[in-house]
């Protein structure tokens, strides 16, 4: 009997699966769950992250520092320290298969190749004992094959592509001799140089000064339209998303709480933290040192389980079922959803 | 580039002069009269005076310094008290087993050091990780010569696989010169491969560690890429000057280990001519050595600009 109930819920899965397999979706990530584990604790970083990338999108991700922006792309691209940290449960699905099974061996087939990544500080971010053209072409050595020289001049094209003047003399630059704008661009021709399907970018202009930071900025944005990749665009930085990305994830305490196309983001914000956020949208003319806003409270340690939802504490909606039960993230309205038990009340508050 | 050259050449004359006054005192100031040495137990009063008197010995020191200071120029290392024979002479004859012994130990040495330090460094605190600790801990406190007899009694005295002493000439057949010189060089490289391996370790762990290690990652580079190629580079200024340094202390090792061996190098060399207070011997050899000191520290500054290209002079 038993037995018979759950093969036939395996069918309905399948069904469902079925149906939910859409062919926009690039990337698939469900009940992603990370954890790092100290001497004596476990943090849980990841406490179940579920979205989806399409073909072509920018895809925002937003929230405080430590909310788990850069874990859910390290486990994304299973690059998190090996010694301390481990994807405990979840799917990462990609192109029907899921990257976590994978063998190392095929993992890295994905890596750089289809998936491809850019980092935070530009000054550490590149091997300082290689030439900057070096690095670029050991990418497409790994995943065409080319020869040493072809894939030098492919790294000369990338150059032109993220548009460093006098590319075939740069690619001969130590990364020491260009400056942290011109590293981050070799980090995006590095990225792109095997036109990857998806591009996960890290706070890519977080290091850099206001004035590059736009640059950056006004650079990915225009590759993304011309290649076509799709990106995920990783940032504290609400302004940011609101210049560059459709859809946008926000991120608290390692869940997603909302997630919207950026349009109604905006103009309607539910989730009473995104509400937070938003009212304290740093204003880009002060100069780079905004962080994210003040919001009264303080964020839950990641290190005991979280009961109830994540944000009750700083919550001014909060009631007794916030601090009892977790909140899933429902759908609320086309192409929005929340995870709060008061989204009505608060989108009316 | 070239004011750099220079600028170490001058100072490497100077610290050479700083080291032929050094060594020069040492052994005059050190008890002991090679003219007593050289007269026998037998000799008279007057001989060991007029034998003193002969060897220039009677001179004040200043003199004595300036003499021997004037023919080192000249290219003249002088000749042993004792055997008559030209310094140089002597030394080019004992030169092959102790070079041999030398780069053999240095090859091995580094070889396996570097390869042992990357892989615990890679799986930290796994088994090759804990293995090198036992190892380093041992190769640094059991001293040359008990590992050297150990080795011998293991694997020459106990079972007839190799040589128990001795040293074969490379023109008497390379089989056989390798043969008599696998236990030295197991013996001596034992702290060297524990101190190089413990550096190579510290230096990649760190490394491992830095930022571009994880970009490198995120291309798609397999562990081999990233071990050898990403993090050795960057790793290896400290790695090399830890080479540099092991070299320098291995004429220690070396005294020792072709005493143990019974292998006609330099080291013996120095040995007997210390017993003998063969002056013009000490005082070549070692004013050599400094130089060769010196030249390793020199080709270790310019390999730096090899790996690291913000190294410049
Ligand atoms: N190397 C690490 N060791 C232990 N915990 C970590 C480590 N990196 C991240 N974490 C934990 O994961 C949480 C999320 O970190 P992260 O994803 O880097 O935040 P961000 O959103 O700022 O990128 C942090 O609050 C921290 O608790
Ligand atoms: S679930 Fe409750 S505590 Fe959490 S955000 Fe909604 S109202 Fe606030
Ligand atoms: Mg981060």
């Amino acid at each position: 009997m038993l037995m018979r109930v759950s093969s036939e819920e395996r069918i309905i899965e399948n069904f469902r699966e079925d149906k939910t397999i859409d062919n926009d979706v690039l990337l698939d990530v469900r009940d992603l769950e990370t954890h790092f584990f100290g001497e004596e604790s476990v943090t849980r970083a990841l406490g179940g992250v579920s979205f989806q990338v399409k073909k072509g999108e920018t895809l925002g991700v937003v929230g405080e520092s430590g909310c788990g922006k850069s874990v859910t792309a390290l486990s994304i691209m299973r690059l998190l320290p090996k010694m301390s940290a481990k994807t405990v449960g979840g799917e990462v699905c990609f192109h029907g298969r899921n990257l976590l099974d994978l063998p190392e061996r095929e993992m890295r087939k994905i890596r750089g190749n289809k998936i491809a990544m850019i980092f935070q500080d530009p000054m550490t971010s590149l091997n300082p004992v290689y030439t900057v053209g070096r690095q670029i072409a050991e990418a497409v050595e790994i995943h065409s094959g080319a020869s040493r020289s072809d894939a030098l001049s492919k790294a000369a094209e990338m150059l032109r592509l993220v548009r460093i003047a006098d590319p075939e003399r740069r690619v001969n630059n130590y990364p020491y001799e260009m400056s942290g704008g011109m590293r981050q661009r070799v980090m995006i021709a590095m990225a792109l140089a095997c036109s990857p399907e998806l591009l996960i970018a890290d706070e890519p202009t977080t290091a850099l000064d206001v004035t590059i930071q736009a640059q950056i900025l006004r650079l990915i944005v225009d590759l993304k339209k011309r290649t076509g990749t799709a990106v995920m665009f990783i940032t504290h930085d609400l302004g940011v998303v609101a210049e560059t990305c459709q859809r946008v994830i926000v991120m608290y305490a390692g869940r997603i709480v909302e997630q919207a196309t950026v349009t109604d983001l905006f103009s309607r914000p539910v989730h009473p933290y995104t509400k937070a956020l938003m009212r304290s949208v740093p204003d880009r003319r002060r100069g780079k040192e905004h962080r994210l806003p003040e919001i009264p409270g303080i964020v839950p340690s990641l290190r005991e389980p979280i009961v109830g939802c994540s944000f009750a504490q700083r919550c001014p909606f909060a009631t007794e079922v916030c601090r009892e039960k977790s909140p899933v993230l429902e759908e609320y309205g086309a192409d929005h959803a929340v995870a709060c038990w008061h989204a009505k009340e608060v989108v009316s508050a | 580039m070239a004011f750099y050259l220079l600028r170490r050449m001058v100072s490497a004359i100077a610290v050479m002069a700083m080291v032929g006054v050094f060594v020069f005192l040492l052994i005059r100031l050190a008890p002991g009269d090679p003219a007593v040495v050289l007269a026998g137990p037998s000799a008279t009063e007057q001989m060991v005076a007029n034998i003193r008197e002969q060897l220039g010995l009677n001179d004040p020191l200043p003199i004595q310094f300036v003499h021997w200071m004037r023919d080192l120029l000249g290219g003249d290392f002088g000749t042993s008290i004792f055997s008559g024979r030209l310094v140089l002479d002597l030394l080019a004859q004992r030169l092959e087993p102790t070079l041999s012994l030398s780069l053999l130990t240095l090859a091995l040495s580094v070889t396996v050091g570097v390869s042992f330090g990357i892989l615990a460094a890679w799986r930290a605190g796994g088994l090759v990780d804990r293995l090198l600790l036992v190892f380093s801990a041992f190769g640094y406190s059991v001293p040359v010569f008990v590992i050297g007899y150990f080795l011998v009694y293991l694997l020459a005295i106990g079972t007839g696989w190799l040589p128990v002493q001795g040293y074969a000439p490379i023109g008497d057949g390379l089989s056989r010169w390798f043969v008599h010189l696998i236990l030295p060089t197991v013996t001596l490289s034992v702290p060297y491969i524990a101190f190089v391996a413990r550096i190579a370790r510290a230096s990649m762990l760190e490394v491992l560690t830095e930022d571009y290690m994880r970009t490198a990652a995120a291309k798609g580079a397999s562990s081999y890429a990233m071990l050898f190629h990403h993090a050795l580079k960057n790793a290896g200024v400290p790695i090399l000057t830890v080479i540099g340094l092991s070299f320098a202390y291995l004429i220690g090792g070396v005294v020792l280990t072709e005493t143990v061996y019974n292998i006609p190098g330099v080291g013996r060399l120095v040995v007997d001519a210390i017993n003998n207070r063969d002056y013009p011997i000490i005082q070549s050899v070692l004013i050599l050595t400094s130089g060769l000191y010196v030249l390793i520290n020199l080709a270790v500054d310019l390999a730096y600009t090899l790996i690291d290209p913000r190294i410049r002079y």
